[in-house]
């Protein structure tokens, strides 16, 4: 009965009851309410609805679209069963470790959802054939083996918090485009919904984070830090490099590869920025196409641009009391 | 001429972005604890968003805390929101929240630090604004 001796006598540590009463760190109270406020499942997607709109799909489009989703399963994967688990072991505070269980489950969730919209909307060997190309194709293989060997016990915490936002933050884009290039185009609108709810969720997980990295960045001095920045820097001219190859070999049979080009330039911005950094690509480079990011935030082309009109003139109301409560929507 | 008054959380977003403006500027406290800058001049409040998939608590309570004295509102002449784009409809929400609780004009909204050009545009932007509104 093998099974039942102990392979190894190392004794694991009993730890601290988690009290939420007692703090460390408001930012983990913050991110653990906005999080549980956040959950959803996909089974509250009407996906069904989008079984038509799939049918109007060119073969090549619907290809397209199954290898994308089996490329962000692949990630969500990743991020579930390895990365937030390994950020774990890193946490500042008890209470950052629970967040991160919930990062972990969210990923899941994730990784699921993209097996429902398969279940709904393709035939299962058509969704054999992607999940084995995602074994096969170098450039998913390449981003995913540069994103492991930082989660791996031999890096740092820093290292791993930095692979980690790139992940959340970047990796993803190339194919968070498409649903929301066939929104834009009012096809999948069902399936964009669900999208749309991982990408709000990946938004705050890159912020938090993001947030942590800066906490821990703090202690450095500043050549530790600038070695630190360096690194990020350089792990981003990779991970870039094989996205834009992965986004070639996707896009380009759609003509769409540039496009999606300036999708990650502007990602890849933001990534650093919720790391504490400053842009890496210039704006010329990350002039995203409108109709992706009306996609994206439907009312991000309203013109909310007060200052570029002529300014001239409002009445300013008279301020009426107000009460904490009424500020609670 | 008015100045401004943000907030901005420990991750530091909004700071940055403040900082690389240049203007002088208020910043409410994120510890309720710490002093609260007593303002005496209009000002254009500068705040990130921090509400659910809901759009519930977008203005932090700090930020909230400062409005409630009704003298401090009454300076306030515009605001500025910064947010994420992937929030969807509610990106930069606290800005809508603050500009319908005050009756001010909501003047701009830009993601995270912002980028060169919200920069340059607020920078214009609040000069502009001043003589017009000062």
């Amino acid at each position: 009965m093998t099974v039942l001796t102990a392979t190894h006598s190392a004794t694991l540590r009993i730890p601290r009851a988690i009290n939420w009463n007692r703090l460390e760190d408001d930012k983990d109270l913050e991110i653990w309410n906005r999080l549980t406020a956040n959950f959803w499942l996909p089974e509250k997607i009407p996906l069904s609805n989008d079984i038509q709109s799939w049918g109007t799909l060119h073969p090549d489009e619907q290809l397209l679209t199954i290898r994308v989703f089996t490329g962000l399963t692949l990630l969500d994967t990743i991020q579930n069963t390895i990365g937030a688990p390994a950020l774990m072991a890193d946490a500042l505070t008890p209470h950052e470790e629970a967040v991160l269980t919930n990062i972990a489950f969210m990923e899941a969730v994730h990784a699921r959802s993209y097996s429902s919209v398969f279940s709904t909307l393709c035939q299962m060997s058509d969704v054999d054939d992607a999940f084995r190309w995602s074994e096969e194709n170098e450039h998913l293989q390449a981003k995913s083996r540069l994103i492991l060997d930082e989660y791996d016990a031999g890096s740092s915490p820093l290292k791993r918090k930095i692979a980690s936002v790139f992940l959340e933050s970047f990796l993803f884009y190339s194919g968070f485009y498409l649903p929301m290039h066939w929104s834009s185009r009012a096809k999948l609108t069902n399936t964009a919904d669900l999208i749309r709810l991982i990408i709000r969720d990946e938004a705050v997980h890159g912020y938090y984070i993001g947030y942590k990295f800066q906490r821990m960045c703090e202690r450095l001095n500043p050549d530790e830090y600038n070695r630190t920045k360096d690194f990020a820097f350089s792990l981003m001219f990779d991970l870039y490099d094989i996205e834009s190859k992965y986004t070639q070999s996707l896009y380009d049979c759609v003509g769409l590869s540039e496009d999606v080009k300036h999708f990650l330039h502007y990602n890849a911005n933001k990534a650093l920025m919720n790391l504490g950094f400053e842009a890496l690509f210039p704006e010329s480079v990350c002039q995203v196409n409108p109709a992706i990011m009306a996609a994206l935030s439907p009312n991000a082309d309203e013109n909310h641009d007060f200052f570029s009109g002529s300014g001239s003139s409002y009445v300013i109301g008279k301020t009426v009391a107000t009460e904490d409560e009424d500020w609670d929507f | 001429m008015g100045t401004l008054v943000y907030f901005s959380s420990a991750s530091g977003n909004t700071h940055r972005f403040i900082e690389r403006l240049g203007a002088p500027a208020h910043r409410i406290a994120s510890k309720r604890s710490e002093p609260t800058p007593l303002v005496k001049e209009p000002y254009i409040l500068v705040l990130p968003t921090y509400s659910d998939g809901y759009g519930r608590g977008a203005v932090a309570k700090q930020v909230i805390g400062f409005l409630n004295d009704a003298q401090q509102r009454e300076l306030i002449r515009g605001v500025i929101a910064s947010g994420n784009r992937n929030f969807g409809r509610y990106f930069a929400y606290a800005g809508d929240v603050v500009s319908q609780k005050c009756n001010v004009p909501l003047l701009y909204r830009f993601e995270l630090a912002g980028t060169a050009t919200d920069i340059s545009r607020v920078e214009n932007g609040i000069k502009n604004f001043w003589k017009w509104n000062s």
